[in-house]
């Protein structure tokens, strides 16, 4: 299964993700630069953390008008796999894959530390392979990581069970005290309808080996490629 | 050709020499350098590559006698940044700096392009930076002052690496008076090369283009290098234009098009445009390659308009490269510039003729005979001379100051030490940075007594430190210049790396100063003592002087940045202790020692007595039993004790995990003939507390070394606290209040520094941008 990680001039964390697909899972990844037309055969896209065009705007607004975000929304709009991480969800939000934005942290500070997320949803591409409950520890590393939606999309967001992942604390409870950066209802990461498209804050990528702190990131790659086969 | 002042430029007084920093000594040079009178523009030139922070005019003949070399060393001083080898084919390149002043005036943008300047310095080297750390010396919290540079400080610093998606894993926080005004913000990078990758900022080849890449050139920073070389003062405050503006976003691009350039094979040689900007690294270039250069200032890329060539050679606009490529490459280099959408235009070339050349157009309005203009440069052996006042207050019977009366219970004591900022836990800085991005940080901030960066595709890993304790080196500068070194390298060797290498950051006041000059002269010589015990050679580094405020100058502060290297990744140790059962052990010995010491900073207000001793031969022993007993995996957790002592490292030990606390029970009984105080919070050198499962073994390593070591308890539960019996005293105290104390200080302090932040705006309280 091919991995396409699109590169944006400003992302960082593409690297890690092309470490994702081919150290830890075996599989073939391809770079995607953002002025090109062509996902090259990707069955999988990654849109990675960093800075797309230095945000100096909104975060990920001048990202989604890249040329490459077109053949992204098409991807998506086929069912295939698109996971937005980090800079990627703030992206994939601005470009209307996912519903809801990122704001600024609610402290004004950015913040790089490990964080509890619990699984809401094991229905998406990207959970296939979790128990829903479980939780996963992996970093955070943002400032503007403050998931926000409008009362009425809010509804619709928990009713139809978007959301994937939430902050939660060592007992798996979503506490303000386990909310790192004010996200309403300590939203971490949510899914599109149709369950191929999930964007979170926290890095999965990040999180692949022991040595490094925590391997919990797995499974979250194990589920695209365990749904891609299926 | 000679050049000719352009229409418009200033005539030449004294008062002008003046304003551009140079004597009248040093004008006299310049004229008979070039046998007539100089040029506005050639004034400018001068007085930028002849201030201290390009020439090093007071400090080269000091730094010459340090130690530079090892097999090892692939690049010594001289170049962008050190190198060396760490095996498999792979090189390590590092580099600390300093960006006090700017920080001092304008801390965001000061720290931030702090930041970006000596990342370039190690991506110029071919090398990939692959951390940053930092070390940052502040005047006391208590002042608003104070906190809105710490908050400025860690942001600039925070926003321009993470954007770049370095990550930054290590560094040293300290807060004293001293450094009131003078804040020092010292930025270190490490990159990762293949050996043969290893490109050096050289101009070479008659006829190669001189070419300069990246963002335009503007007005911002003009002098900055002059203003790193003066007193700070109140007028400073006006020099606050001086201070250039960091655009990590263009750094970024920057950073991937340099690296593709270098291993495109179309480049001979490539530098920052940093200090000095333009000017610098074109002299410097041609300096190193033995060979003459033109420029003309007309084709340069310009931000703003109608710029002068003494502008536009001066600017230190960030983010901004110059590259030798090979002649007939011009179109290569320019559409590997173009796919990262940045410029570059050729501005010069490489001549035979050993000439310095500058021109507008047609018209010369500079010119120099050749590497003079760098190697003519004035230098100075100041006079050094202790100040009585220092032989004083080292003198100082520190035993005599008088106990206060809650020191009754030492618990209060080991309490109030944690809360201190210098001690206390800097989370509250280092979650602002990106420590785990690139997916190599095997120990961050906070986990270690080193940052441990994993070298993939091997199983190796470096690990990486800064240090120095400038109230040692105010106490007595050549024992605390070892120290610094010494502390560095257990540092390092606590994580399970061997010490390898260092650069150093070397701030002082006022060379002129006989006093500064003493302590600069003998901190170096303290430091070459160690590095020399110690193997470990100096790789570069540099060189800040003048950080003085209206008091006087900041305390000696030679920070040292140590990269240390681990075989075996799976060996890698962290401080606090893994779990309850394990046997404390001590490795060296405790002593009556007092003077300098946080303890009586912190709780006496009290700057005096002689630094603990250093014993350099002990140090290397303990470094070699530690590392033996580590790489033999019989060691748990290590951590040296420092700043606090033997009590605040125990009880670091317990809680610096808050998330995992645990408790101890110590007996020091042996030690009870010492002063309690000294015992507990003292700051005897080369002692490192560690746990392990294997303590016969331990004994036996550290035994076979020759180094003092002694079973002094078990790791408890957190429920059973911290418990330290020495002879009839007991010091108890629960887990969760030390933890408190430690973990709580720091953001309690900036809390407030928000507060006052809304007070100033009152917009920043919404929340909003």
């Amino acid at each position: 299964m091919k991995f396409g990680i699109v590169s944006f001039p400003g992302s960082n964390c593409d690297d890690d993700a092309v470490f994702a697909a081919t150290e830890t899972l075996g599989q073939p990844a391809v770079k995607l630069w953002h002025k090109s037309h062509d996902l090259e055969g990707s069955d999988v896209v990654i849109l990675p953390g960093g800075f797309s065009y230095g945000d100096y705007l909104r975060a990920g607004a001048i990202a989604r008008f890249s040329p490459i975000m077109r053949e992204v929304a098409a991807h998506a709009e086929r069912g295939a796999p698109v996971i937005g991480i980090c800079n990627g969800f703030q992206i994939a939000c601005e470009a209307g894959l996912l519903p809801g934005a990122l704001m600024r942290n609610a402290g004004l500070q950015f913040l790089s530390m490990p964080v509890t997320i619990r699984v809401e949803q094991t229905g998406t591409h990207w959970t296939s392979q979790c128990r829903e409950g479980q939780c996963l520890t992996m970093p955070i590393a943002h400032g503007e990581g403050r998931y926000t939606v409008d009362a009425a999309t809010l509804e619709r967001v928990e009713g139809e069970g978007l959301v994937v992942f939430r902050y939660v604390g060592a007992n798996g409870e979503a506490t303000d005290a386990a909310n790192p950066n004010g996200s309403l209802d300590n939203i971490a990461g949510v899914r599109n309808t149709a369950g191929n498209v999930v964007g979170l804050m926290p890095h999965p990528e990040r999180a692949l080996d022991p040595l490094l702190g925590s391997a919990d990131g797995r499974v979250l790659f194990e589920s695209v490629l365990a749904t891609v086969h299926a | 050709m000679t050049a000719t002042p352009r229409p418009g430029d200033p005539a030449i007084t004294p008062a002008l020499v003046a304003e551009h920093g140079l004597t009248a000594d040093e004008f006299e040079r310049l004229r008979s350098m070039l046998g007539r009178e100089p040029t506005f523009t050639e004034l400018g030139i001068i007085s930028a590559l002849w201030s201290e922070h390009c020439s090093y005019k007071h400090s080269r003949p000091v730094l010459k006698t340090l130690p530079t070399e090892a097999p090892y060393v692939l690049q010594g001083p001289g170049e962008n940044a050190g190198v060396i080898s760490i095996g498999d084919g792979l090189a390590v390149a590092f580099k600390i700096e300093s960006h006090n002043h700017p920080s001092a005036v304008e801390p965001y943008q000061g720290a931030a392009t702090g930041v970006g300047g000596i990342l370039r310095d190690v991506f110029t080297m071919g090398a990939r930076p692959i951390a940053m750390l930092n070390s940052l010396r502040f005047g006391s919290l208590d002042t608003p002052r104070v906190r809105y540079l710490v908050g400025g400080v860690v942001k600039g610093i925070g926003d321009y690496g993470n954007c770049v998606g370095i990550p930054t894993v290590a560094g040293d926080v300290m807060f004293d008076a001293a450094y009131e005004g003078n804040p020092l913000v010292n930025a270190m990078c490490v990159g990762l090369l293949r050996e043969e990758d290893l490109i050096r900022a050289k101009a070479e080849g008659v006829g190669n283009p001189i070419i300069a890449v990246g963002a335009r050139t503007g007005r911002d920073g003009i002098h900055g290098a002059s203003f790193a070389s003066e007193d700070l003062s109140e007028e400073n405050e006006a020099k606050r234009p001086r201070v250039q503006v960091g655009d990590p976003f263009t750094e970024k691009l920057l950073l991937e098009a340099s690296l593709e350039l270098i291993t495109s094979g179309h480049i001979v040689a490539i530098q920052d445009m940093g200090a000095a900007g333009l000017t610098s690294s074109s002299a410097e270039m041609a300096e190193r390659g033995e060979v003459g250069v033109t420029i003309d200032t007309l084709k340069v890329p310009q931000r703003e308009q109608g710029m002068t060539p003494y502008e536009i050679l001066l600017s230190e606009s960030q983010e901004r490269m110059l590259v030798v490529a090979r002649q007939g490459h011009e179109d290569a280099v320019k559409k590997i510039l173009a796919k990262w959408d940045l410029t570059a235009e050729v501005i010069g070339e490489v001549i035979a003729e050993p000439v310095y050349r500058v021109t507008e157009g047609d018209h010369v309005v500079a010119e120099f005979p050749g590497v003079r203009l760098v190697t003519d440069c004035p230098q100075y052996h100041p006079e050094a001379r202790e100040a009585p006042e220092a032989a004083v207050r080292r003198a100082q019977d520190v035993h005599a100051v008088a106990e206060k009366p809650e020191e009754a219970d030492p618990a209060w004591t080991l309490e109030r030490l944690l809360e201190c900022p210098t001690i206390a836990s800097k989370r509250w800085i280092t979650t602002q940075y990106d420590s785990t991005v690139r997916t190599n940080t095997v120990l961050g901030p906070g986990d270690g007594d080193a940052a441990v960066i994993r070298i993939r595709g091997t199983s190796k890993a470096i690990a990486l430190k800064t240090d120095c304790n400038g109230r040692y080196v105010f106490l007595d500068p050549r024992v605390g210049g070892r120290i610094a070194v010494a502390e560095a390298a257990r540092n390092v060797a606590c994580v399970g790396a061997r010490p390898m290498a260092i650069t150093n950051c070397l701030n002082f006041g006022n060379p002129k100063k006989p006093d500064v000059f003493f302590q600069f002269r003998e901190a170096v010589f303290g430091m070459g003592d160690a590095c020399r015990a110690l193997g470990t050679p100096v790789t570069g580094g540099n060189v800040s002087l003048y950080n003085e405020n209206p008091q006087g100058a900041v305390y000696p502060t030679p920070v040292i940045g140590m990269v240390g290297l681990i075989d075996d990744v799976r060996h890698v140790t962290r401080a606090p202790f893994a779990a309850e059962g394990h046997t404390i052990v001590l490795l060296g010995d405790n002593t009556a020692e007092l003077g300098g010491s946080e303890y009586l900073a912190w709780i006496h207000g009290v700057v005096a007595g002689a630094p603990p001793a250093c014993d350099l031969d002990g140090e290397k022993r303990l470094i070699d039993a530690l590392l033996a007993a580590i790489g033999g995996g019989h060691v748990a957790s290590a951590h040296d004790c420092s700043e606090g002592g033997l009590a605040v490292a125990l009880a670091e030990c317990c809680m610096a995990r808050e998330a995992r606390p645990l408790g101890a029970q110590v007996d020091l009984s042996a030690w009870s003939a010492l002063p309690l105080r000294a015992l507990l919070f003292g700051e005897a050198q080369g002692r490192v507390v560690l746990s392990t499962t294997r303590a016969a073994l331990v004994l036996e390593i550290a035994k076979r070394h020759g180094v003092p070591a002694a079973i002094i308890g078990t790791v408890r539960s957190a429920s059973a606290g911290l418990v330290i019996t020495v002879g009839s005293r007991v010091l108890r105290a629960e887990t969760a209040r030390l933890s408190r104390a430690f973990h709580e200080a720091l953001p309690r302090a900036m809390q407030r520094a928000a507060a006052e932040a809304v007070d100033r705006d009152p917009a920043l309280a919404g929340g909003t941008r």
